[in-house]
């Protein structure tokens, strides 16, 4: 990926991840959420992950974000005057946060990862094809694809029951 | 061409990971909480997309299956129990749900 087009997205990525945060209106924070993972999307569809690039907006802007919304609508969720907290807390956390992050920054420009630099070296024809991923998800990850049934499974039971009218 | 090193990725999701974890310490609305959880861990499937393509090993990818079906499972399981919160106590707002609070 190039770097100009990396600045772009990561710009379009940090703003609209700013909008989750400070949008007043739950539904504001919905879309930029939306709008976060369709720009991860490109990012992901740029470093050779086509397949993850595609479920990326089926399961997650999709099933996952209408879930969220329909939640929202269905407790009619106004915009809140006091969203954000209490003032000494909004600074507190904003500044020790953006401490970690600019540590993290700090140790991973200067760490042993230099641009050497993979990122620019051609994949092999076919990296990130639904074959190859199906391929290693079944043979070498098959234990854990079938603990994630299990995990569904569960998922899907206990929200049903949860969300059922009396819990006796 | 010249390629965006990894090291720009990893400093890009970190800043994610750090919106998302901020969403949590300063929002008081649960579902936005929720949002930013899933905020997180769309960052930490960059850094695994990312180091899938830099190391040129497809597993990164495969895992990042895991991460979305987890995360799925737990919005499922998560906006289940705000509804019925909702419906015993009629709010969502994270400070007035102190019942356990120390």
């Amino acid at each position: 990926m190039s770097p100009i087009v990396f600045g772009i997205l990561a710009i379009l990525l940090v703003m609209s991840g700013l909008g989750v945060v400070l949008a007043r209106s739950p539904i504001r924070s919905a879309m930029s959420l939306v709008m976060t993972l369709f720009f991860l999307a490109v990012m992901f569809l740029l470093l050779d992950a086509q397949l993850v690039a595609a479920l990326q907006i089926i399961v997650y802007a999709g099933a996952i974000m209408v879930l969220f919304l329909f939640v929202i609508m269905l407790l009619n969720l106004q915009e809140e005057p006091a969203a954000l907290g209490r003032v000494g807390l909004r600074y507190g956390a904003s500044f020790i946060v953006s401490l970690f992050v600019l540590a993290a920054a700090h140790f991973l420009t200067t760490g042993t990862l230099q641009p050497g630099n993979a990122m620019a070296d051609a994949v092999a024809p076919g990296f990130g094809s639904t074959e190859q991923i199906a391929e290693r998800l079944f043979t070498q990850h098959i234990f854990a694809f079938e603990l994630t049934s299990f995990l569904l499974l569960v998922a899907v039971v206990s929200a049903v029951v949860l969300a059922k009218k009396n819990l006796q | 061409m010249t390629a965006a090193p990894i090291s720009w990725f990893l400093v890009l999701a970190a800043v994610l990971f750090g919106l998302g974890a901020l969403g949590v310490l300063i929002r008081r609305n649960i579902i936005v909480i929720f949002m930013s959880i899933e905020l997180m861990l769309n960052a930490v499937n960059l850094v695994f997309v990312a180091f899938s393509r830099f190391l040129h090993a497809i597993d990164g990818q495969v895992i990042v299956f895991f991460v979305m079906t987890v995360a799925a499972a737990e919005a499922a399981v998560g906006l289940a129990i705000i509804i019925s919160v909702f419906r015993n106590r009629e709010t969502i707002n994270a400070d007035d749900l102190n019942l356990l609070r120390w």
